[in-house]
């Protein structure tokens, strides 16, 4: 649990490596600009990234989460906006597929996602239906050999981009949660569109978009499970997803604290290196625990996903603490940085602003805190 | 193409420090890597085979630790490593060196090509590889910036202080690798996991027949008497002051002032 293996040791490197060269160089300037870059997502692709915790038989790597986790911190350590995108794709359309999909939806889908030729995104979250995900108001009515989808989604991350979606719909109303299902769908179906690209504080490097179906014809091929199982993956796929929030969030702490041990060893006031004065180092000691603390949480959850073991729980407090001690640290190495900090010229500002949508989506830290209570009074 | 790639396992040198009193690198926490140059040949090499077929095999002579320098090389392509490990190579300069892997690769068999960086980063000498060829009565070219087949032939390109020169060579011939002969690629996900399961043989001197004298300590002329960190060199400056015909000038008049014009 304490010591990684070697093929662990190894992703963490090679993940390391392409970030530090490919990625944050311009991390600046595709968050200034609010540009994804599929190249650089494509590149990633190319080293396996998007199959690395997925069968050999559907074009993966067959490594562990814990390997896909540590690729995910240290590309988002680098710019977390395109670490997300990856996790988007990997843990909200990829995993859901190999855990529910047929072995045909496999084939077809799994597949491209984890060569790389092909990008996901996964669609939940409506105007109206945020946290409390049972309100959806997109329907899906059968009709022969297809569904028709109508409905508009919102905040989803890779909209545009990916080719293909896993989209929630009701096809039930009067059964509530257990009404909902899930489709795969395709970029390129008749009435399937994009809404306007959000504007945002962070992860700008990411791109977010509107899901809009007016009558899209969906094969019944493309149904992800049964019908009215939609939410039990939507809330199995979150669990997983979490995990990955979890790294992400580890990463941009991570890139605080980097950057403000650099500095407070250069800054000099009074005479001396800033680091000196132990306001400064225990400011440091504390981030570096916590991130240690959060980083050992999120392994845990990893690890016992591995194991084949329940995680909804460890899940939920490793994202949750992993996302505030992201908050923290970012909002620190901003003090330490004093007016610098607060200035575009350096990058602490924009972990702190990448650190903040972590504690927000793939269910709130509140919920987060909910799904945890709800697990120690059952 | 039977190619074979000689690597060396080196101290990442852009975070080498020096001990100030006993003038040794801190080796301390220094991680370890492929040597740059040794990367670029592997490289090279992949994209023969990639593009002629063949196979690539790395060797390299070092401790046990330097299995972890040949993963790496097997996740960037290479299909097979050998490492030689045997406290009878310590010790070894670069003329003790070139014979252990002259003698090594006298035992893998026919090869077509060999390549090896043109230096490494830690010793700087560029000897071991011509040193390889000269052992094995091979021809070597140094330096390629360009490999091509052509007609049974290698044609190969080559920097020199001059310019660039184009070798014909009949193989088999010991190439180096300057740095623009090829840009090495990442490991993948899937190359790494199977690096990782791959065994690696480790041969002793014993085994690849190696004369004692001329192997190790033993066989190494070279004497180290003193090792000194050299002064800093000082900031040059850059002049640019107004127009280029102003700068110009004031550079002619620092110069004249210099005594070196």
């Amino acid at each position: 649990m304490f010591e990684l293996n070697e093929d662990q040791k190894m992703m963490q490197k090679l993940a390391r490596e392409f970030a530090e060269k490919e990625l944050a160089p311009g991390a600046e300037l595709r968050d200034e600009h609010e540009e994804f870059s599929r190249p650089l997502y494509d590149a990633m692709c190319a080293l396996g990234l998007s199959g690395i915790c997925f069968p050999e038989q559907y074009g993966g790597a067959g490594a562990d989460t814990l390997s896909y986790i540590l690729a995910i911190e240290e590309l988002c350590r680098a710019d977390s906006g395109i670490g997300i995108s990856l996790s988007a794709t990997v843990s909200l359309c990829a995993w859901p597929i190999f855990a529910f999909g047929t072995e045909e939806q496999k084939i077809k889908y799994l597949a491209p996602l984890c060569e790389g030729s092909k990008m996901g995104a996964f669609g939940l979250t409506e105007a109206g239906a945020g946290t409390d995900a049972a309100s959806q108001k997109s329907t899906a009515v059968l009709n022969g050999d297809h569904y028709i989808l109508n409905g508009t989604k919102m905040f989803i991350t890779n909209a545009g981009e990916a080719e293909i979606y896993i989209v929630f719909a009701m096809t039930d109303k009067t059964k509530g949660t257990r009404g909902i299902s899930a489709f795969i769908l395709e970029k390129g179906m008749p009435g399937f569109s994009f809404g306007k690209k959000e504007r945002k504080m962070g992860i700008r490097s990411s791109q977010t978009m509107e899901l809009v179906f007016k009558d899209v014809q969906v094969p019944v091929a493309n149904l992800l499970g049964k019908e009215g199982e939609g939410f039990r993956i939507a809330m199995a796929t979150l669990d997983g997803g979490r995990i990955g929030v979890a790294a992400q969030a580890l990463g941009t702490a991570q890139a605080a604290l980097d950057a403000a041990i650099r500095y407070a060893k250069e800054r000099v006031q009074f005479g001396k290196p800033i680091a000196a004065n132990q306001a400064i180092s225990f400011m440091l000691a504390d981030m570096a625990a916590k991130i240690d603390a959060a980083r050992l949480l999120t392994w845990r959850a990893a690890a016992l996903k591995d194991a084949g073991k329940p995680y909804s729980k460890e899940a939920a407090m490793a994202k949750m603490y992993a996302s505030d001690t992201a908050m923290e640290v970012t909002t620190d190495a901003v003090q330490i940085f004093g007016g610098y900090g607060y200035s575009r010229e350096y990058p602490v500002e924009r972990f702190m602003r990448d650190a903040k949508i972590t504690q927000i989506y793939e269910g709130t830290n509140q919920v987060q805190r909910m799904v945890i209570g709800g697990a120690l009074l059952k | 193409m039977e190619i074979i790639v000689c690597i060396k396992q080196v101290p990442d040198t852009t975070e080498v420090k020096i001990d100030p009193v006993k003038n040794t690198l801190i080796r301390d926490g220094v991680p370890s890597i492929v040597n740059p140059f040794d990367r670029i040949a592997l490289e090279a090499a992949v994209q023969l085979k990639e593009k002629y077929g063949g196979r690539v095999r790395v060797i390299t002579m070092g401790p046990p630790m330097a299995k972890e320098a040949l993963k790496e090389c097997l996740a960037v392509g290479a299909d097979e490593a050998v490492l030689i490990s045997d406290r009878a190579f310590a010790g070894a300069d670069t003329l003790a060196t070139s014979h252990a892997l002259a003698a090594a690769i006298g035992k893998m068999g026919p090869v077509d090509v060999i390549l090896c960086g043109k230096q490494a980063i830690d010793g700087d000498t560029a000897q071991v590889g011509p040193g390889i060829s000269v052992r094995l009565g091979m021809p070597q070219i140094t330096y390629a910036v360009k490999i091509e087949l052509d007609g049974g032939k290698l044609k190969i390109e080559r920097e020199s202080e001059t310019g660039f020169e184009t070798h014909e060579a009949a193989m088999p011939v010991l190439v180096t690798a300057a740095k623009a002969l090829a840009q090495p690629r990442y490991p993948t996900v899937k190359g790494t996991m199977k690096a990782n399961r791959a065994q690696i043989p480790v041969w002793t001197a014993a085994d690849i027949g190696a004369d004692p004298k001329k192997i190790g300590l033993n066989g190494s002329p070279t004497q180290v008497r003193r090792v000194f960190v050299p002064p800093a060199r000082a900031k040059g400056e850059i002049i640019r002051t107004g127009s280029a015909a102003e700068s110009v000038a004031l550079l002619m008049q620092k110069l004249g002032e210099a005594g070196i014009v």
